[in-house]
């Protein structure tokens, strides 16, 4: 018990004297996932929107196959990428692997089944009636769908969120594909399996900490999003 | 006289039950015709196949300016628009709202703002205009409905069921504006109603609806 309270009070001290190694970390990581959020969001959201506004063949597989997706285990993702990205590989002439570049990669994969997925819900979910509203009033199939995207922009951010969620707390892809390489690939989570590893109980504490002040911080933007969003749908 | 409309032969039939039966009709003068009949006779289906939200299964509707016939196309749609019984009004502020009409035809800036607070001052909503439309009461919304048609002055403008579910405050406040819509205007308005008073307040010609046929009266 003991060992614990003082592994809290030497990782509190860590993060109050945050120090340039410590911060590196901090800001890769904010940085791989922001990226690859980002990514995620450019690519799934005209996707979902597609999915929500136009029927085509497999459309109803395509949706399934995002909803299992959103699922996918980060080993396997880490490894599909890694298979890719390795000098044997399809792109290994690209050298990407073990740089922020492929572990980039690999949370795109696993943010964008997040970020399709519960975008195409939330516009499948907007009132057909905004879109004859819209229809009434003059506006082109185009004008209709951005005012329906409009329409769903609450729930859309909550699917960003949750994926910045999912990447954030990620651990299995980027450490295969990134290979946690001290100032170059090592991020948060991967620092805090290799120093439990070590038994640096006091590190791996206190990027624990951050990870999760971080987690909650995204967690009540979203919830005050979404309630900003329902106080207006009464 | 701007636009005239004149439908001819429309059937429309949903999952085997034929709401409009050979419903012919032409709008030939300007004024307010009202359109009455029995909840679920056909009433909104005639509006939203007229106001082109749907197609009919068979017949036509025909758009008139002088004598040529005008292409059911996104420039005809523009010179027209119905406000829906539930409106749909957009989660935005009661200006947005109003001012979405303008904006997709690229109207935007001070002329827009202008306009705005025009049909504002007209509803008599000018105090509520930073207000979420969806926070309105039912009364305020459907005077959101009727100001968002109003501000792009349609040359035919269809209202169903104007004041169907709202109290009697906020109906005499819209009959009030129908009416002045028709001193200042040369335009068509054809509203549903099932209230036969309020159809006999607010109409120039009346037309009634039975057994999805339609019948001056």
């Amino acid at each position: 018990m003991d060992s614990i309270i003082e592994s809290f009070s030497r990782a509190l001290y860590l993060i109050l004297h945050l120090d340039r190694e410590l911060l590196g970390i901090i800001v890769l990581s904010l940085r791989v996932s922001g990226t690859a959020l980002l990514a995620a969001t450019l690519i799934g959201l005209p996707f979902s929107a597609l999915l929500g506004f136009k029927k085509f063949p497999l459309r109803g597989l395509i949706i399934s196959m995002l909803n299992t997706f959103m699922g996918l285990p980060p080993v396997v993702v880490g490894l599909f990428v890694y298979l890719l990205l390795s000098r044997s590989g399809p792109f290994g002439f690209l050298a990407l692997l073990y740089t922020p570049t492929a572990m980039i990669i690999a949370q795109t994969i696993l943010a964008f089944p997040i970020v399709a997925s519960l975008s195409h819900s939330a516009i499948v979910s907007v009132d057909p009636i905004i879109r004859q509203a819209s229809m009434t009033l003059g506006a082109t199939p185009f004008q209709i769908s951005l005012n329906v995207i409009s329409e769903a922009r609450y729930g859309i951010m909550s699917a960003v969120m949750a994926g910045f969620g999912r990447v954030m707390a990620e651990v299995g892809a980027i450490l295969i594909v990134g290979g946690n390489i001290a100032g170059f690939t090592r991020v948060m989570t991967t620092t805090i399996a290799l120093e439990t590893d070590k038994g640096n109980f006091e590190l791996a504490l206190a990027l624990g900490i951050i990870l999760l002040s971080i987690s909650l911080l995204i967690n009540a933007a979203l919830h005050s999003i979404q309630r900003k969003g329902m106080v207006a749908n009464r | 006289m701007k636009l005239g409309l004149r439908v001819s032969h429309l059937v429309k039939t949903y999952n085997g039950n034929e709401v409009l039966k050979d419903c012919s009709f032409s709008f030939a003068h300007p004024g307010i015709y009202v359109l009455t009949g029995a909840n679920g006779c056909g009433k909104s289906t005639f509006l939203r196949i007229c106001s082109l939200l749907e197609a009919p299964d068979i017949g036509e509707v025909i758009y008139l300016d002088e004598r040529d016939t005008v292409l059911h196309d996104i420039s005809l749609q523009r010179r027209i628009t119905l406000v829906l019984p539930k409106i749909g009004l957009f989660n935005t502020t009661v200006f947005k709202n109003i001012s979405y009409g303008l904006c997709v035809r690229g109207i935007k800036g001070k002329e827009a703002a202008d306009r705005v607070e025009r049909v504002l001052e007209f509803v008599g909503l000018g105090h509520k205009k930073e207000q979420n439309a969806r926070t309105l009461s039912s009364g305020e919304a459907q005077r959101v409905g009727i100001a968002r048609a109003l501000v792009i002055e349609p040359d035919i403008l269809f209202l169903d069921e104007p004041t169907a579910s709202i109290d009697r405050k906020n109906t005499e406040i819209i009959e009030t504006i129908i009416h002045q819509l028709k001193q200042d205007n040369s335009s068509v308005i054809v509203m549903t109603t099932h209230d036969q008073a309020q159809a006999q307040r607010l109409a120039d010609f009346r037309m009634a609806m039975t057994d999805g046929k339609i019948s001056a009266s």
